[in-house]
Protein backbone atom coordinates (compact mmCIF):
# COMPACT_ATOMS: atom_id res chain seq x y z
CA UNK A 1 0.00 0.00 0.00
CA UNK A 2 1.33 3.45 0.82
CA UNK A 3 4.83 4.38 1.94
CA UNK A 4 3.47 5.30 5.36
CA UNK A 5 2.53 1.69 6.11
CA UNK A 6 3.55 0.76 9.68
CA UNK A 7 6.63 -1.47 9.98
CA UNK A 8 4.71 -4.10 11.95
CA UNK A 9 2.06 -6.25 10.27
CA UNK A 10 -0.21 -8.35 12.46
CA UNK A 11 -2.02 -11.31 10.94
CA UNK A 12 -5.10 -11.84 13.03
CA UNK A 13 -8.50 -13.45 13.28
CA UNK A 14 -11.56 -11.51 14.34
CA UNK A 15 -12.38 -12.12 18.06
CA UNK A 16 -9.33 -14.35 18.61
CA UNK A 17 -8.24 -13.79 22.24
CA UNK A 18 -4.59 -14.63 21.49
CA UNK A 19 -4.62 -11.96 18.79
CA UNK A 20 -6.18 -9.42 21.16
CA UNK A 21 -3.44 -10.22 23.66
CA UNK A 22 -0.85 -9.18 21.07
CA UNK A 23 -2.85 -6.05 20.21
CA UNK A 24 -2.84 -5.07 23.88
CA UNK A 25 0.94 -5.37 24.00
CA UNK A 26 1.35 -3.39 20.77
CA UNK A 27 -0.84 -0.66 22.24
CA UNK A 28 1.03 -0.70 25.56
CA UNK A 29 4.29 -0.20 23.69
CA UNK A 30 2.77 2.55 21.55
CA UNK A 31 3.61 0.67 18.36
CA UNK A 32 1.86 1.35 15.06
CA UNK A 33 0.77 -1.79 13.25
CA UNK A 34 -1.24 -2.81 10.21
CA UNK A 35 -3.87 -5.50 10.81
CA UNK A 36 -4.44 -8.16 8.17
CA UNK A 37 -7.49 -10.30 8.89
CA UNK A 38 -7.72 -13.90 7.75
CA UNK A 39 -10.50 -16.47 8.00
CA UNK A 40 -11.21 -19.01 10.75
CA UNK A 41 -10.62 -22.01 8.47
CA UNK A 42 -6.98 -23.09 8.71
CA UNK A 43 -7.01 -24.20 5.07
CA UNK A 44 -7.88 -20.60 4.07
CA UNK A 45 -4.74 -19.15 5.62
CA UNK A 46 -2.09 -19.78 2.99
CA UNK A 47 -0.92 -16.19 3.21
CA UNK A 48 0.04 -16.71 6.86
CA UNK A 49 1.83 -19.96 6.01
CA UNK A 50 3.83 -18.24 3.25
CA UNK A 51 4.85 -15.49 5.65
CA UNK A 52 5.54 -17.42 8.86
CA UNK A 53 5.79 -21.07 7.84
CA UNK A 54 2.67 -21.91 9.88
CA UNK A 55 -1.04 -21.24 9.47
CA UNK A 56 -1.52 -20.17 13.09
CA UNK A 57 -2.48 -16.65 14.15
CA UNK A 58 -1.51 -14.31 15.61
CA UNK A 59 1.61 -13.86 13.57
CA UNK A 60 3.63 -10.69 13.18
CA UNK A 61 6.11 -9.41 10.64
CA UNK A 62 8.37 -6.66 11.96
CA UNK A 63 10.19 -4.84 9.17
CA UNK A 64 12.19 -2.89 11.77
CA UNK A 65 14.07 -6.03 12.78
CA UNK A 66 13.28 -8.51 10.00
CA UNK A 67 11.60 -10.76 12.56
CA UNK A 68 8.59 -12.94 11.70
CA UNK A 69 6.96 -14.77 14.59
CA UNK A 70 3.94 -16.85 15.65
CA UNK A 71 2.46 -17.81 19.05
CA UNK A 72 1.13 -14.98 21.22
CA UNK A 73 3.38 -15.67 24.24
CA UNK A 74 6.48 -15.53 22.02
CA UNK A 75 5.27 -12.39 20.30
CA UNK A 76 4.49 -10.60 23.57
CA UNK A 77 7.91 -11.52 24.95
CA UNK A 78 9.60 -10.37 21.74
CA UNK A 79 7.76 -7.04 21.72
CA UNK A 80 8.54 -6.34 25.37
CA UNK A 81 12.19 -7.28 24.95
CA UNK A 82 12.57 -5.27 21.75
CA UNK A 83 10.48 -2.19 22.48
CA UNK A 84 9.84 -2.27 26.25
CA UNK A 85 11.30 0.00 28.92
CA UNK A 86 14.26 -2.28 29.58
CA UNK A 87 15.10 -2.77 25.90
CA UNK B 1 -36.17 -5.62 -23.01
CA UNK B 2 -39.30 -5.66 -20.92
CA UNK B 3 -42.60 -4.09 -22.07
CA UNK B 4 -43.13 -2.01 -18.94
CA UNK B 5 -41.31 0.91 -17.36
CA UNK B 6 -38.30 -0.02 -15.25
CA UNK B 7 -38.00 1.85 -11.95
CA UNK B 8 -36.15 5.17 -12.37
CA UNK B 9 -33.62 6.16 -9.72
CA UNK B 10 -33.65 9.74 -8.38
CA UNK B 11 -31.36 12.65 -9.29
CA UNK B 12 -27.94 12.55 -7.70
CA UNK B 13 -24.89 14.74 -7.25
CA UNK B 14 -22.11 12.14 -7.69
CA UNK B 15 -18.61 13.35 -8.67
CA UNK B 16 -18.37 14.20 -12.37
CA UNK B 17 -15.43 14.12 -14.79
CA UNK B 18 -12.96 16.76 -13.60
CA UNK B 19 -14.05 16.49 -9.95
CA UNK B 20 -11.84 14.94 -7.28
CA UNK B 21 -13.38 11.74 -5.99
CA UNK B 22 -13.78 11.74 -2.18
CA UNK B 23 -11.08 9.74 -0.40
CA UNK B 24 -12.06 7.04 2.09
CA UNK B 25 -10.55 4.24 4.16
CA UNK B 26 -12.23 0.86 4.49
CA UNK B 27 -11.19 -2.80 4.77
CA UNK B 28 -9.93 -3.82 1.34
CA UNK B 29 -10.45 -7.51 0.64
CA UNK B 30 -8.40 -9.75 -1.64
CA UNK B 31 -8.68 -13.51 -2.03
CA UNK B 32 -6.51 -14.12 1.05
CA UNK B 33 -7.00 -11.38 3.66
CA UNK B 34 -8.24 -7.87 4.27
CA UNK B 35 -6.69 -4.74 5.70
CA UNK B 36 -7.60 -1.08 5.97
CA UNK B 37 -6.65 0.81 2.83
CA UNK B 38 -7.39 4.25 1.43
CA UNK B 39 -8.53 5.00 -2.08
CA UNK B 40 -5.67 7.52 -2.25
CA UNK B 41 -3.17 4.71 -1.48
CA UNK B 42 -4.38 2.92 -4.59
CA UNK B 43 -4.48 5.93 -6.90
CA UNK B 44 -0.93 6.80 -5.78
CA UNK B 45 0.08 3.58 -7.58
CA UNK B 46 -1.79 4.49 -10.78
CA UNK B 47 -5.28 4.90 -12.23
CA UNK B 48 -8.14 3.10 -10.50
CA UNK B 49 -11.48 1.86 -11.73
CA UNK B 50 -13.84 2.22 -8.76
CA UNK B 51 -16.99 0.11 -9.08
CA UNK B 52 -20.00 0.60 -6.79
CA UNK B 53 -22.18 -2.49 -6.81
CA UNK B 54 -24.93 -4.36 -5.02
CA UNK B 55 -24.30 -6.72 -2.14
CA UNK B 56 -22.83 -10.11 -3.00
CA UNK B 57 -25.56 -12.58 -3.93
CA UNK B 58 -27.70 -10.08 -5.81
CA UNK B 59 -27.45 -10.78 -9.54
CA UNK B 60 -26.22 -7.30 -10.59
CA UNK B 61 -22.99 -7.85 -8.60
CA UNK B 62 -22.50 -11.19 -10.35
CA UNK B 63 -23.23 -9.74 -13.80
CA UNK B 64 -20.97 -6.71 -13.51
CA UNK B 65 -17.99 -8.65 -12.14
CA UNK B 66 -18.38 -11.49 -14.66
CA UNK B 67 -18.39 -8.89 -17.44
CA UNK B 68 -15.36 -6.99 -16.11
CA UNK B 69 -13.51 -10.28 -15.61
CA UNK B 70 -14.36 -11.61 -19.08
CA UNK B 71 -13.28 -8.33 -20.69
CA UNK B 72 -9.94 -8.47 -18.86
CA UNK B 73 -10.51 -5.08 -17.24
CA UNK B 74 -8.74 -5.93 -13.93
CA UNK B 75 -5.63 -6.77 -15.99
CA UNK B 76 -5.73 -3.35 -17.70
CA UNK B 77 -6.30 -1.13 -14.66
CA UNK B 78 -6.39 -1.49 -10.86
CA UNK B 79 -10.03 -2.41 -10.37
CA UNK B 80 -11.71 -2.18 -6.97
CA UNK B 81 -15.30 -2.68 -5.93
CA UNK B 82 -17.32 -1.21 -3.09
CA UNK B 83 -20.40 -2.73 -1.51
CA UNK B 84 -22.06 -3.29 1.84
CA UNK B 85 -21.03 -6.96 1.89
CA UNK B 86 -18.85 -8.09 4.78
CA UNK B 87 -15.18 -8.95 4.17
CA UNK B 88 -16.08 -12.65 4.51
CA UNK B 89 -18.69 -12.37 1.75
CA UNK B 90 -16.33 -10.37 -0.46
CA UNK B 91 -13.62 -13.00 -0.10
CA UNK B 92 -16.00 -15.83 -1.03
CA UNK B 93 -17.31 -13.80 -3.96
CA UNK B 94 -13.81 -13.25 -5.39
CA UNK B 95 -13.00 -16.95 -5.03
CA UNK B 96 -16.28 -18.17 -6.51
CA UNK B 97 -16.19 -15.82 -9.48
CA UNK B 98 -12.46 -16.08 -10.15
CA UNK B 99 -12.19 -12.30 -10.16
CA UNK B 100 -8.71 -10.81 -9.93
CA UNK B 101 -9.74 -7.63 -8.14
CA UNK B 102 -10.08 -6.26 -4.63
CA UNK B 103 -13.28 -5.16 -2.91
CA UNK B 104 -13.85 -2.52 -0.23
CA UNK B 105 -16.28 -3.47 2.51
CA UNK B 106 -18.56 -0.56 3.49
CA UNK B 107 -21.41 -2.12 5.52
CA UNK B 108 -22.79 1.21 6.78
CA UNK B 109 -22.70 2.67 3.22
CA UNK B 110 -20.79 5.74 4.40
CA UNK B 111 -18.90 5.83 1.10
CA UNK B 112 -22.23 5.80 -0.74
CA UNK B 113 -23.25 8.86 1.31
CA UNK B 114 -19.97 10.65 0.50
CA UNK B 115 -20.60 10.09 -3.23
CA UNK B 116 -24.34 10.91 -3.00
CA UNK B 117 -25.11 7.41 -4.24
CA UNK B 118 -27.10 5.91 -1.38
CA UNK B 119 -29.73 3.44 -2.44
CA UNK B 120 -32.36 2.56 0.17
CA UNK B 121 -33.62 -0.88 -0.69
CA UNK B 122 -37.40 -1.19 -0.90
CA UNK B 123 -38.63 -4.12 1.15
CA UNK B 124 -35.37 -4.48 3.13
CA UNK B 125 -35.98 -2.18 6.07
CA UNK B 126 -32.92 -0.32 7.26
CA UNK B 127 -30.70 -1.52 4.42
CA UNK B 128 -28.95 1.12 2.33
CA UNK B 129 -26.45 0.04 -0.30
CA UNK B 130 -24.41 1.62 -3.08
CA UNK B 131 -26.20 2.69 -6.24
CA UNK B 132 -24.41 0.97 -9.13
CA UNK B 133 -21.78 3.29 -10.58
CA UNK B 134 -18.32 3.27 -12.14
CA UNK B 135 -15.60 5.91 -11.75
CA UNK B 136 -12.32 5.90 -13.64
CA UNK B 137 -9.80 7.89 -11.56
CA UNK B 138 -6.33 9.14 -12.36
CA UNK B 139 -3.35 9.27 -9.96
CA UNK B 140 -4.77 12.23 -8.02
CA UNK B 141 -8.35 10.88 -7.91
CA UNK B 142 -9.63 13.17 -10.66
CA UNK B 143 -12.65 11.58 -12.32
CA UNK B 144 -11.83 10.76 -15.96
CA UNK B 145 -15.03 8.89 -16.72
CA UNK B 146 -18.24 8.24 -14.84
CA UNK B 147 -21.27 6.07 -15.26
CA UNK B 148 -24.15 6.04 -12.74
CA UNK B 149 -27.22 3.80 -12.80
CA UNK B 150 -30.39 5.67 -13.82
CA UNK B 151 -32.69 2.70 -13.43
CA UNK B 152 -33.04 -0.27 -11.13
CA UNK B 153 -31.42 -2.41 -12.34
CA UNK B 154 -28.99 -0.79 -14.76
CA UNK B 155 -25.59 -1.85 -16.06
CA UNK B 156 -22.45 0.03 -17.15
CA UNK B 157 -21.89 0.85 -20.81
CA UNK B 158 -18.90 -1.44 -21.26
CA UNK B 159 -17.97 -0.09 -24.70
CA UNK B 160 -17.87 3.47 -23.39
CA UNK B 161 -15.82 2.25 -20.44
CA UNK B 162 -13.38 0.49 -22.79
CA UNK B 163 -12.94 3.75 -24.72
CA UNK B 164 -12.28 5.63 -21.47
CA UNK B 165 -9.69 3.02 -20.44
CA UNK B 166 -8.02 3.26 -23.84
CA UNK B 167 -7.80 7.03 -23.35
CA UNK B 168 -5.82 6.81 -20.10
Amino acid sequence: MSDEQPAITLYRLQACPYCERVVRTLDEQGLAYQSRFVEPMHSDRNVVKRVSGKRSVPAIVDDNTGVTMSESANIVEYLENTYGEGA
Amino acid sequence: MVDFDVVDLPEHDAPEPGDTAPDFTRPLVNDEFWEDASLSDLTADGPVLLVFHTMAGAFPATYVWNELRDRGVPEDVQTVGVSISSPYEHKSFLEERGVDARLFSDPAAGVAADYDLEHDLDGMAGVTEHRPAVFLLDEVRTVQYRWVADEWPDFPDYEELADALAGL
